[in-house]
């Protein structure tokens, strides 16, 4: 259960299928338009119900809570073989032909 | 209250753009096909030395003009006797939000400030965001980043979650959204209910921020080199860049040849929830590098001040897989890490220096940071996530959305050419909308500025259009 005034982010849907625009393809259709924000919880609420948060700049907003405390988690990758074959064939390529090791 | 339906919001979209960006387009219009371009230019009131001035003052600009030394000796090993250009690089990335784009978000956000706004919006996935929060932030205004980040089953681009992040680190509320153009409908709400200024990447404001990396290139290259460049080359998307640095270089009276270039994302659709995150650029590439050529108005403000086709001598595509392994070759042969999207203009920069002689000066006119989530071995490692192939071999062989092919050597570094006749026809095409008859003289020498060709050309074309049209409904 996440307190007032913790840190959390929402979800919401802002435009459900049946309502997307005219021009989106077919795939986009199908699905609902998402919106996520982050704030200070107004009041206490749990994983999967509904909330309201004060956003950094102040505003009042509604949805459902999906995360406590939300943290960025990405990163460079997994090992990526084919880019270290690549860095060594431009070194080869520029300086072997130049005598260098 | 107004409604919030999709229809009633977006029927209010001129109206709301009125009073978020402070000016009134209708003054610049002229009825028919053309509008007054260069007085919504002047419209801002600012000179050159302004615009440096107000540059200053944020801490953006005067980014070094840096020799590739050991790049131009790699590109004329494959390059024909004699030729292979010298290769230098604006290195855009010194500026303090780490892209070029801090110019653009450095006069917004003075003008919106003087203005008496209270807090700034933007919709960027790009690095704009980051830009506008970082200018926010010294302004001591509001800012809220609106993104289009997720697909469906809430997978996010990891370059896109990495300038959310940036975005928050400099103090900006960010809002994300799943795949969509009604991005644009929950900006306008925004917009409505906040009443802050729109830093549209296509205000007059903007683009003139961009004229001082067009100046400051020219100017740089004189004092370091004695003399003008022989080209310049600019990654290509909504045509903002490409627009500004012309119009700075003709400021400082520089006439070198400017090349567009664009990553190759020939065949994915841009608002399409299962092909997002099948692309590793989102930005810099033939998704909005072609729409907004073609017809620069589907912007999101009345006229876009960003107008490529005015500007460009010439307009090439590169791949993603090149674009890679350009990057790998600026860290290992030159010791920096930039990237990956913003060297697609120094791949097709590798390519374009071999057709040229060697005493020649080619500018690549921008770099940008990188970091997690932007890194080409975040991008290769979520691409091949999502079921793309990543392999080494002829890049020519790729299909966007399918495959991502490293180079085997530097020789297959090619930039393919596009057919400017045709992407002239095509924004004839859309300017003519429904029009049954040949424009007026007016509407002609717009429209020949517009296409950057001449009148018997523009001429030419639109009788071929009005018949194809004439044929094709009889």
């Amino acid at each position: 259960m996440a307190k007032k005034g913790d840190w959390v982010r929402l979800s919401a849907v802002i435009l459900a299928p049946g309502q997307r625009a005219p021009q989106v393809p077919e795939d986009t259709a199908l699905v609902p338009l998402v919106q996520w924000v982050k704030g200070w919880l107004e009041e206490d609420a749990g994983i999967g119900q509904p909330a309201r948060v004060r956003t950094r700049t102040g505003r009042l907003m509604e949805g459902i809570l999906v995360e406590e405390t939300p943290a960025f988690s990405h990163s460079f990758g997994s090992f990526i073989p084919e880019l270290l074959t690549v860095q060594q064939g431009i070194k080869e390529a520029l300086w072997r032909r130049e005598g260098r090791p | 209250m107004s409604s919030a339906d999709y229809s009633a919001v977006m029927a209010r979209r001129n109206a709301i753009m009125k009073s978020a960006v402070g000016l009134d387009y209708s003054r610049f219009e002229s009825g028919g096909i053309g509008f007054d371009y260069e007085g919504l230019m002047a419209s801002t009131g600012l000179s050159m030395q302004d615009v440096l001035a107000v540059m200053k003052d944020f801490n953006v600009g005067n980014t070094p003009l840096l020799e590739l030394k050991n790049i131009t000796a790699l590109a004329r090993k494959y390059a024909p006797e004699g030729r292979g250009a010298r290769i230098l690089v604006k290195d855009e990335a010194c500026n303090p939000s780490g892209s070029f784009k801090a110019r653009r978000a450095a006069l917004s956000v003075h003008i919106a400030k003087k203005l008496g706004y209270k807090g700034v919006i933007t919709a960027t996935s790009g690095n704009y965001g980051a830009a506008v929060a970082s200018c926010c932030a010294k302004a001591g205004l509001r800012c809220i980043v609106v993104q289009e980040c997720y697909d469906s089953t809430g997978t996010g681009q990891p370059e896109i979650i990495e300038k959310a992040r940036k975005c928050e680190a400099l103090g900006a509320e960010v809002i994300q959204l799943s795949v969509g153009p009604e991005l644009f409908y929950v900006f306008l709400r925004l917009l409505e209910e906040t009443g802050y200024f729109n830093a549209s990447l296509y205000t007059p404001y903007a683009i003139q921020g961009v004229e001082s990396l067009g100046w400051e290139l020219a100017r740089q290259c004189e004092a370091q080199f004695g003399r003008q460049p022989d080209a310049v080359i600019a990654t290509n998307a909504g045509g903002g860049n490409l627009t500004g640095t012309a119009r700075g270089m003709m400021k400082a009276g520089c006439r070198a040849p400017l090349i567009a270039a664009s990553v190759d994302l020939s065949g994915l659709h841009m608002a399409s929830d299962g092909q997002f995150n099948r692309k590793s650029f989102t930005t810099g590439h033939t998704g909005f590098g072609m729409p907004f050529t073609t017809w620069p108005d589907r912007s999101d403000v009345p006229r876009s001040a960003a107008r490529p086709l005015r500007y460009l001598d010439r307009y090439v595509t590169i791949t993603q897989g090149e674009v890679f392994y350009m990057t790998e070759m600026l860290a290992v042969l030159e010791g920096m890490e930039r990237g990956p999207a913003g060297n697609t203009s120094l791949a097709t920069a590798f390519s374009i220096a071999r057709e040229m002689p060697g005493d020649a000066l080619l500018i690549v006119q921008e770099t940008e940071y990188t970091g997690a989530g932007k890194h080409q071995n975040a991008q290769l490692d979520f691409a091949r996530k999502q079921g793309i192939e990543i392999r080494i071999g002829n890049p020519k062989d790729q299909v966007p959305g399918r495959s991502i092919i490293l180079p085997e050597h530097p020789g297959q570094v090619e930039a393919k050419d596009l057919d400017l006749s045709r992407l002239r026809r095509s924004l004839l095409g859309r300017a003519l909308d429904g029009a049954a008859e040949m424009p007026g003289e007016a509407d002609l020498d717009f429209l020949a500025r517009e296409t950057n060709a001449d009148p018997a050309f523009v001429k030419t074309s639109i009788q071929q259009i009005l018949e194809d049209r004439h044929e094709t409904t009889r």
